[in-house]
């Protein structure tokens, strides 16, 4: 796995993200400031992490979103390459017009700092082959604004083509109003986009992979990337 | 103190003040809206029904083509101030 992680001003689980893959895959990520105008030429994974970029200045993620690395990210997802997209990363993508929709602010107006139960409901994307279908994984979230919201006919499409990798349900996989922490539409967590190489989602799986720490559900995610990368290859 | 007087009217000549207003699309929740309406009610300001919160960016512009300064504010809405997924908004020349 050759990955890049981009860093904007404000971004601060690059380093998160960094030790997770390179736990997980043995080699260190690239790491891609927001100035620079090309992508390295061999990556095979784009990461956008979380954070607070540009201090979520006029929208989550919506400045970051016009920096320049952004059109290196567009053209490189344009030509298939893999884009993993957390939290702030999701509202980056989101506003980079990589994934249809929005974040808005959490539905109940709280942050959220804690582990929630998210749903995979799909095993055959990159990034989920290191689940199965129904499996539900316990994560942590951090996000005040994780309300995914978007028109009704893109809701439809992205619900009719399978296109909801995970959603926010109880312990035992229902789907409960109570366990939607941020009052997304359908619970919806994480989505691709048409072509199937983005996903975005609001959690973070990359600091749930040690065991000395607590769970290590976040592992399937990296691990499963890792090996439809070395199939690939 | 006469040369910068003139060259501050100059400047004022080729300058232009423009105001973008960036609201919510309605059937949009608007949580922070619905907040600071619960905060109203809490101080005894009574008779407000609803409130939705927005943006507003004033802004100056080089030039005096009105109608130049206001396709370059739409764009740049269009671009970057609204998101027009969950956001309408309008543009006004103040003069």
């Amino acid at each position: 796995m050759k990955a890049a992680v981009l860093v904007f001003p404000g971004i601060n689980r690059e380093r998160d993200m960094a030790r997770t893959l390179r736990m997980i895959s043995g080699r260190d990520p690239a790491i891609i400031w927001h100035t620079e105008t090309e992508l390295p030429s061999s990556t095979d994974l784009v990461v956008i992490p979380g954070g607070f970029s540009y201090g979520d200045y006029l929208r989550c993620g919506a400045i970051a979103a016009r920096s320049p690395v952004m059109d290196a990210v567009r053209a490189y997802a344009a030509g298939g390459g893999l884009v993993l997209a957390v939290c702030n990363g999701f509202q980056i993508a989101c506003e980079a017009g990589l994934l249809p929709g929005v974040l808005m602010r959490n539905a109940r107006l709280k942050f959220i700092c804690r582990d929630i139960f998210l749903k995979v409901e799909r095993s055959d994307t990159p990034f989920t082959r290191g689940y199965n279908a129904g499996q539900v994984v316990r994560v942590p979230t951090a996000h005040g604004e994780g309300n995914y919201t978007a028109d009704a006919e893109t809701i439809a499409r992205l619900e009719g083509e399978g296109r909801v990798i995970f959603r926010y349900v109880g312990p035992d996989g229902a789907r409960d109003p109570a366990f939607n922490v941020n009052g997304s539409t359908n619970a919806i967590a994480g989505i691709i986009n048409d072509y199937g190489n983005v996903l975005g989602m609001m959690p973070h799986p990359e600091n749930h992979v040690e065991a000395a720490i607590g769970p290590t559900d976040g592992r399937g995610l990296f691990a499963g990337l890792v090996e439809a990368l070395d199939r690939a290859a | 103190m006469l040369g910068q007087g003139v060259e501050t009217r100059n400047r004022l000549k080729n300058q232009m003040k423009a105001r973008v207003t960036v609201t919510l699309k309605s059937g949009i929740l608007d949580p922070q809206g619905k907040a600071i309406e619960g905060a109203l009610r809490s101080l005894g300001i009574v008779g407000v029904s609803a409130v939705r919160q927005g943006k507003v960016f004033d802004i100056e512009i080089d030039g005096a083509d009105r109608a130049k300064a206001e396709a370059l504010l739409k764009h740049a809405a269009d671009k970057l101030l609204a998101n027009t997924v969950i956001e309408n908004y309008r543009v006004e020349i103040l003069g």
